[in-house]
This record gives C-alpha cells, structure tokens and sequence, in this order.
C-alpha cells in the first residue's frame, strides 16, 4: 500500500493493526490523516475503539472472598 | 570493608517488599483476578492460576529489581503461569475445534451487520449497540472464543502486549499472533452479533412492511 492516497478499503484492511499499534510511523500517520477526512472510516474507527475499551473493562472482575483468603493462607505460611 | 550496616538494611529492604508486595497484590486482586478469567474462561482454573502466580511472585521476590514496577512483573508472572496452566491442559479437541470454528467467521464485521440502511433508519445503531451491550454480554462472548483466539486477544487488547511480546510469551510466530488476532475477533464480533439479534438489542431487524401488514 502506498501511505500517500489510501482507499478505504486499504484503511480498514490494516484498521486493527493501526489500532493495535503495530504499524510503523508513516503508515500510522497516513491512516491517521485518512481518518481525518473520511466519516465511514473514523466511524468504524471509532466503533472499533470502543469495542475495544469495552473488552478491556471486562476484565475489570470482582475477586470472590474465597480466592481472597486462599491468598492471605499463602502469605502468612512463609 | 563490609558496611556494618549493609546486613540491617538488606532486612529493611526485604521488608519493605515484603508490605509492598502484600499491599500491591490486595490492590490488584481484581484486576488480576479479571484477567486470568477471561484468560482461563472458567472462575475455578483463574483462582488456581492467580494463587499459583502470586505464590511463585512472592518466591522470587529478591529477584525484582525495581519495587517500583511490581504491578507489571506481576501481570508478566501471571501471564507465563497461565500459559504453563494451558499446556497442560490444552488437548488435540481444542486445537481441531478452532480449526473449524473460525471458517465460517473469517471477516465478519459486526460494526457492517450494524451499519446497513434499513438499520440506519433508527439512529446510529452502532452506537446504541455500545451502549445497550452488557459486560457480562461481553464477557459471555469472549469465553466462547476457542482458547487459542481467546489468549492472544486478552493479552493484546486487554493487557495491551505487542505482537512480538506475545509471540514471545506463547512460543508461536509473530504472523501466527496477527492471523488468530483476525480470526479471533471476527468470531468474537460473530458472537456478539448473535447474541445481540437473540436479545433483541438490534433493533430494526424485522421486515419494512410488518408494520402495514395490518393497516389496510
């Protein structure tokens, strides 16, 4: 893909590793800029993001009292 | 010369780490917790692995260089005790399953299934989707997921790894990571939109006349 004048399609193909992270400078600011301009691809972005963000929440669960006090058992045997 | 007083702070030192460690893993029980359920998918195997994790933290304690970074060395602990946990459990059933879970899935795009015009005509429904979809929605999703697609998304999208760090972690190569990433959320995007259409979360779903039918 030529970072200059990206097509949609060429965006959204490499949306999540830009999400990711995982591409290098130039790409990642080309996608940024298309993003810029193009609704129907920062809409998805967007969309992507916040998935995104959901997922990461999820992780965010209550340790049960059980596993609590297993752990306090551990450290007060050494 | 010795420092007379090298062996009393050594003990000082040790100490500290000690209330550290203690305190730190008090803060981040559920957020360690968390993780290693989504990891695991199951609430028994992700206590086995987070008491087992905190117990060999606290084993090579001395070894932790800076105190400072213990949340990290912690998460990096539970990671690699959760994937010695999976290798012996991982059978020949799961590996066949995710081969023939993800072929119907590849490329499935829920923000698309959203984004049609007879949807549009509600709003956006792609947000409203965010908004209405519970965590435990969510959370219901992911532990479908084939373990293998399961793993590489938590620790990139949850825990934020890069693919090299969890080729690292897994011992799988880098394009290996990127295609169970793409398979991976495209199942999980699958299993969300399924789940969606049987609650009723997707509105608009229904046929353009069947408001009509009755009217004339």
């Amino acid at each position: 893909m030529s970072p200059d004048k990206l097509s949609c399609e060429e965006v959204i193909e490499q949306l999540f590793t830009y999400l990711d992270g995982e591409l290098d400078h130039v790409h990642s600011e080309a996608i940024g800029r298309h993003l810029e301009h193009c609704r129907d691809c920062f809409s998805r972005a967007q969309f992507e993001e916040r998935l995104r963000q959901r997922i990461r929440e999820s992780a965010m669960t209550q340790a049960p009292d059980r596993l609590r006090n297993r752990v306090k058992w551990l450290l007060d045997r050494y | 010369m010795p420092d007379p007083g090298s062996g009393k702070r050594g003990t000082d030192d040790r100490l500290e780490r000690r209330i550290l460690f203690e305190q730190e893993v008090v803060r981040l029980m559920d957020r360690l917790y968390g993780t290693a359920l989504r990891l695991t998918g199951n609430p028994d195997d992700a206590e086995d692995v987070v008491a087992e994790a905190i117990s060999k933290a606290w084993s090579s304690l001395d070894d932790l260089r800076d105190i400072q970074s213990m949340d990290g060395w912690l998460f990096r602990i539970l990671n690699n005790t959760f994937v010695s946990f999976w290798r012996r459990r991982r059978t020949r059933d799961e590996v066949e399953r995710e081969a023939v879970e993800t072929s119907d899935a590849e490329g499935f795009s829920l923000f698309q299934q959203l984004h049609q015009p007879f949807l549009l005509w509600w709003g956006t429904p792609e947000q409203q989707f965010l908004n209405d979809v519970l965590q435990e929605d969510l959370q219901k999703a992911l532990d479908s997921l084939p373990d293998g697609f399961r793993v590489v998304i938590v620790l990139v999208e949850v825990q934020g790894y890069t693919y090299d760090e969890v080729s690292g972690m897994l011992e799988i190569p880098v394009g290996t990571v990127r295609s169970r990433l793409s398979r991976g959320r495209a199942l999980l995007q699958k299993a969300l939109w399924k789940q969606a259409s049987e609650a009723g979360l997707v509105q608009g779903r229904r046929r353009p006349d069947s408001d009509t039918r009755d009217m004339t």
